[in-house]
């Protein structure tokens, strides 16, 4: 065998997630009130557009939570042995992304250097003569040897084969999509193709679609450009900026579920176990919440970041890999995040549970002498669970951006974790450097609006679409 | 109560062919669909129907104040001489408020909390009348007058939650006026209220109308009401208006077969122990409206025409029109099916009583402060004692807020009283642990006021049946099983047949049913654990005309067939009438009379049974006792007044009323009160 598969903790926690989601999928395609909800989320236009562009970069994140060890070559006999580098499957699809470093800055599709070096020069005559000169990358654009001229050319040939490709790939699945349809629907073809294209169809197609196109002219070009060329620039230290994106992806998403699942179960049964009790359970849960939420939680992230850098500094025989030690501290941080933000859907939940708990069904049910524990897991529960999902969705941006602001402040992931965060607080001072580097942040700050305006959309659509009272109005 | 059935004052309001509808998705759902009538000065046109026929949606197309979603799809509403459906915006402001102004069902909602009565008087007064400043108060006090608001200098200056809900009603009238509009729309305006309160709001009403000549639009689906106040009746059913007539036809000689239905559905006492009519199905929805005439599939007459051709207008008598095939074939209306066996003579085994409840306490502790010490208690039900025996049906009657609902519930143990005992057949309920109580609630259950809360929406109908059969370990051997099906499964089946349900219902959830079908579900919950008692809490007053019939039919088949006791709270004196056997009066924690139900209706002795039945409005046009006009409202149960509760309202209180509260006077057998009037041992 040539690698060794590696879990990080976090790789552990994902697919779990992926699990419990498909899981959910399940359970809610047996819920008629809760396949009906996720019916309307799909008949949702801008919801469904944005979920389209979310699940790009789910299956980013996806592949980048693969991780193995390769072999290293072995000269000898007997046991192989690792690198001790761990690499992800994203890794090894963007090899040259990762290993094409060059020196320091260049700027997007660049063929030389951002800044002026002294270069010596080997005359004809054999002399050596220093120049002062923009010099010749030694990945971007290598292809086009001396032709340096013949770069616009060649970026303008490739956008519009990218482009050409791009289509005929977006077509194919249209035609697929159209197919499936007639197929469902008993209709033709043609027939499948105008309801989508005029809304008509139960599911938001055309929405879809439109994102995909959108997604492939954008993605395919990308891709087209970015193995002869550094198509969002280099960084500092000549690393390609795309690459950095692209592993940017997965902290995000990690940051963004992982501390939601430390979250949920303490505001759901803090929350409820407070709204339905009530009493003296309820003011302890309270009187927690208050006093946790009247500390600056910037100030509680710091204070419990630095201690775990302690322990992790103090033990280094813990980790077998630089690779663990980061995931552990972005672990670290999720559950910091988790335990300083249950508060807000804690509050809501205990509200809506002090709700319930005087409806009139929970009182027949009372009446029945049903147990507190049923009536809390067959009637509280499941009518909380509109709540808990649009929380769930709407908090997931804001712990994205808050992951930026803490490693921005120096309290975030391991700086030698790539993320959002990071980049960003790299990029401060790019900024004031003259010439600037504007492409780090720029790249930085696309992705991240992108993928927090879909959150956020796909957000709006699941709370439009659980609200009893939206529902009630559809 | 007829001072406008006086000469008819000049056309104010003339509605033609007016369509409006719902958009839903890429269509539009017609819910008025041509509608026309004409409205005078000093004319009360009534507009009657049950939920979801349109008569909300025609009073808001009046004003052009529709929901987002709403659009006025065609027709004309000529008012003063203009079409106010071509007016722009603008000048519609000046016609809202100031020529037509609106009155809403809801009292607690339709004023702004958080501004003062003078402010939401003195903004209609500004817009409309140009008036500010020291005018607009002296003006608004007139009105505060105007509509009998006690002490209105101080009430100006008060917020909304300052005032009851009667006053919050006066007030919204008030400000209705304050634009001295020629057209009032009064769209269900005492539907939120006790009966002795709106009794006072109907009064008051008629008294403003009289003064100022006002056309008035009042939109209910209360017979009662209608009776009193309206000079022409205009009847709506599914967006359509289907019959028309001067008040005196209406109750005399209805003859579109809704209204004779709507009639024959409601409960009293002359069809006590007779099934009440009902109208079979319901109204239907926006989506599937049927071609022809819209009530074809509900009507007892309908033939193959009803289906296929819309009916047209047809002139009975002056005024009185009806969109009916009937009028045009009169032979069709066959006598009606022979009415329900004659009702069977009740006799009344009196054994022993299941339930026994003596000195029942319950009071909620007051808490203020920091420390949350106990400042006082609200003594919601302050020594209520009764007897119910098997079989039999004791309503508990009274106005909101006088702690029936926590009667009901402090039986059932849950709400903890506070002293008192109850005892189930012997059992004392009171004081057991939850484990020991387990035993005893199969025995008692509760059907609940409004069926939209009482089913969990996200449980099938099956497991909510079956949720306590569950926990309760019942045996489904149902009663009345004579299917003879074993498991779970046949016993549901059983148990919805006898509420009058399809099996097949089990797999379904709550929102699929309308209220009605919810309300069986509820029953059916209730009967799978084979009580012997149901507390049964105002179980029709959500519900429209048509549905109560029906429920209350499956109320007194399944205490005919399965020997239930029935408590039934209620404020509702019809469905007392047709349903109970003894009545207990409560006011303010106590009840203040007892008796069978010929006891009590039709003899009160009690001064304050006697207001609430003289409150009552009774859907004929006869036989309308004087209303005995009751002053200010039940106080607050948190702070009673001394001596007997009722006296700062009795018109026939003495100085022993102020000093301490009767005892109980034995009149009869069976009819107790509580009232110094009547002393006992005489």
């Amino acid at each position: 065998m040539n690698f060794l598969p590696v879990i990080l903790w976090s790789d552990a926690l994902i697919w779990l997630l992926v699990a419990s989601a498909l899981l959910l999928g399940w359970l809610s395609s047996r819920n008629p009130p809760l396949r009906a909800a996720w019916r309307r989320v799909g008949r949702h236009r801008p919801g469904m557009a944005a979920a389209t562009v979310l699940l790009a970069f789910v299956l980013i994140g996806l592949l980048d939570s693969l991780h193995y060890r390769p072999a290293l070559e072995n000269k000898g006999e007997g046991k192989t042995a690792y690198a001790i580098e761990v690499l992800s499957l994203l890794d090894l699809v963007a090899t040259p992304l990762r290993t094409r470093n060059e020196k320091t800055y260049s700027e997007p599709l660049a063929t030389r250097a951002y800044a002026k070096e002294a270069i010596e020069v080997r005359e004809a005559d054999g002399s050596v003569r220093q120049t002062r000169d923009y010099p010749r990358l030694k990945h971007g654009g290598a292809h086009l040897g001396a032709d340096e001229a013949g770069r616009a050319a060649d970026v303008g040939r490739r956008l519009l084969q990218a482009g050409g490709a791009a289509l005929l790939a977006w077509g194919t699945l249209a035609a697929l999509a159209a197919g499936l349809l007639a197929h469902a629907e008993g209709t033709t073809q043609a027939a499948a193709w105008r309801r989508i294209w005029r809304g008509e169809s139960d599911f938001a197609w055309n929405a879809v679609l439109g994102a995909l196109a959108a997604l492939f002219l954008v993605a395919f070009p990308l891709l087209a450009l970015c193995g002869d060329y550094h198509v969002l620039g280099t960084d500092k230290v000549g690393q390609d900026v795309f690459y950095q994106v692209l592993k940017s992806v997965r902290t995000a998403l990690v940051i963004g579920l992982v501390t939601t699942l430390v979250m949920l179960p303490l505001s759901i049964f803090l929350g409820i176990l407070a709204g339905y009790f009530r009493g003296w359970v309820d003011d302890a849960i309270q009187y927690l919440y208050t006093t946790l939420n009247s500390i600056p939680g910037v100030l509680l992230i710091a204070a419990a970041v630095l201690m775990m850098q302690v322990v992790i500094d103090t033990h280094p025989q813990w980790f077998a890999t630089a690779a663990e030690r980061a995931d552990l501290r972005l672990l670290a941080l999720c559950f910091i995040l988790g335990m300083t933000s249950w508060t807000g859907l804690c509050r809501l939940l205990r509200g809506e549970a002090l709700k319930l708990r005087e409806l009139e069904y929970i009182q027949a049910a009372q009446a029945f002498g049903v147990s507190d524990l049923r009536i809390i897991s067959r009637h509280i529960l499941p009518n909380l669970m509109h709540i808990v999902i649009i929380a769930l969705v709407m908090d997931f941006s804001s712990l994205v951006l808050a992951e930026a602001v803490l490693s921005y402040v120096g309290i975030g992931v391991d700086p030698t974790m790539i993320s959002f965060g990071t980049m960003i607080n790299n990029a401060r001072m790019e900024l004031a450097r003259e010439p600037m580097v504007w492409w780090s942040l720029a790249a930085a700050f696309a992705f991240m609006l992108a993928l927090v305006l879909a959150a956020n959309l796909l957000a709006d659509a699941v709370r439009d679409a659980f609200d009893p009272r939206m529902a009630g109005a559809a | 109560m007829s001072g406008a059935d006086a000469m008819p004052g000049e056309l104010l309001l003339s509605v033609r062919d007016l369509r409006m509808g719902f958009v839903s998705g890429r269509r539009v759902l017609s819910a008025v669909d041509g509608i026309g009538f004409e409205l005078r000065a000093g004319e009360t046109l009534a507009l009657l129907g049950e939920s979801g026929c349109g008569k909300s949606a025609t009073a808001l197309a009046l004003l052009r104040l529709l929901p987002a979603a709403g659009r006025i799809l065609g027709g004309a509403v000529e008012f003063a001489g203009r079409d106010l459906l071509q007016l722009p915006e603008s000048a519609m402001r000046a016609v809202r408020g100031g020529g037509m102004a609106m009155i809403f069902q809801e009292p607690a909602t339709s004023l702004n909390p958080v501004l003062t009565v003078g402010r939401q008087i003195g903004e209609v007064l500004e817009r409309h009348a140009g008036l500010a400043g020291a005018p607009a108060r002296a003006r608004a006090l007139e009105l505060l007058a105007a509509v009998g608001i006690a002490d209105p200098q101080r009430r100006l200056d008060e917020y909304p939650f300052q005032l009851s809900g009667g006053m919050k009603q006066r007030v919204m009238i008030a400000v209705a006026l304050a634009g001295d509009p020629r057209l009032l729309v009064a769209d269900e305006p005492t539907t939120a209220l006790d009966v002795t309160i709106q009794a006072q709001i109907l009064d008051l009403l008629r008294r403003l109308q009289a003064e100022r000549g006002m056309g008035l639009l009042l939109i209910t689906h209360d017979l009662g009401v209608v009776a009193q106040m309206a000079t022409r009746v205009g009847v709506m059913y599914a967006g359509e208006l289907v019959e028309e007539a001067p008040r005196a036809a209406f109750f005399g000689a209805p003859r579109h077969p809704y209204t004779q239905k709507l009639f024959a559905a409601l409960p009293d006492l002359a069809r006590r122990g007779s099934h009440l009519e009902t109208i079979p199905g319901q109204v239907p929805s926006l989506a599937a409206m049927p071609a022809g005439c819209r009530f074809a599939a509900r009507c007892p007459h309908a033939w193959a025409r009803c289906r296929d051709e819309s009916p047209r207008w047809n002139e009975l008598a002056p005024g009185h029109r009806m969109r009916c095939h009937l009028a045009e074939e009169p032979e069709r209306a066959a006598p009606p099916v022979a009415r329900a066996e004659a009702p069977a003579a009740v006799s009344a085994p009196v054994a022993a009583p299941l339930l026994k409840v003596d000195a029942l306490r319950v009071h909620f502790p007051i808490r203020r402060g920091i420390l949350q010490r106990t400042v006082g208690h609200v003594k919601a039900v302050d020594g209520v004692s009764l007897e119910l025996a098997r079989g039999r049906t004791l309503a508990l009657v009274g106005e909101s807020g006088c702690g029936k609902t926590t009667v009901g519930k402090a039986i059932l143990q849950l709400i903890a009283p506070t002293a008192g005992r109850a005892q189930l057949d012997g059992v004392e309920l009171t004081g057991l642990s939850r484990g020991a109580l387990r035993p005893l609630r199969r025995r008692m259950q509760m059907v609940f006021q409004d069926p939209f809360a009482s089913l969990n929406p996200r449980m099938s109908v099956g497991e909510i049946i079956g949720e306590g059969m569950g926990a309760l370990g019942v045996t489904p051997d149902v009663a009345g099983g004579q299917e003879g099906e074993g498991g779970p499964g046949g016993a549901l089946g059983a148990l919805l047949r006898q509420v009058g349900l399809d099996p097949a219902a089990a797999e379904r959830y709550p929102h699929e049913f309308s209220g009605g079908q919810r309300q069986r579900i509820a029953i059916a919950r209730a009967l799978a654990v084979q009580p012997e008692l149901i507390v049964c809490d105002e179980p029709t007053s959500a519900l429209d005309v048509s549905v109560q019939a029906q429920i209350l039919n499956l109320l007194k088949a399944l205490q005919d067939d399965l020997g239930l006791a029935y408590l039934f709270i209620t404020h509702n004196f019809a469905v007392v009438e047709y349903l109970a056997h003894e009545v207990a009066v409560m006011y303010l924690g106590r009840i203040v009379e007892r008796g069978s139900v010929a006891d009590v209706l039709r003899a009160p002795k009690h001064p304050y049974t006697q207001a609430l039945l003289s409150a009552v409005p009774s859907p004929r046009l006869d036989a309308q006792p004087a209303f005995i006009r009751l002053p200010g409202e039940t106080p607050s149960p948190a702070n009673p007044p001394a001596g007997c509760h009722f006296h700062p309202r009795c018109p026939r209180a003495s100085a022993v009323c102020r000093e301490r509260y009767p005892e109980r006077s034995e009149l009869s057998a069976t009819h107790t009160v509580h009232c110094h009037l009547y002393p006992p041992g005489k």
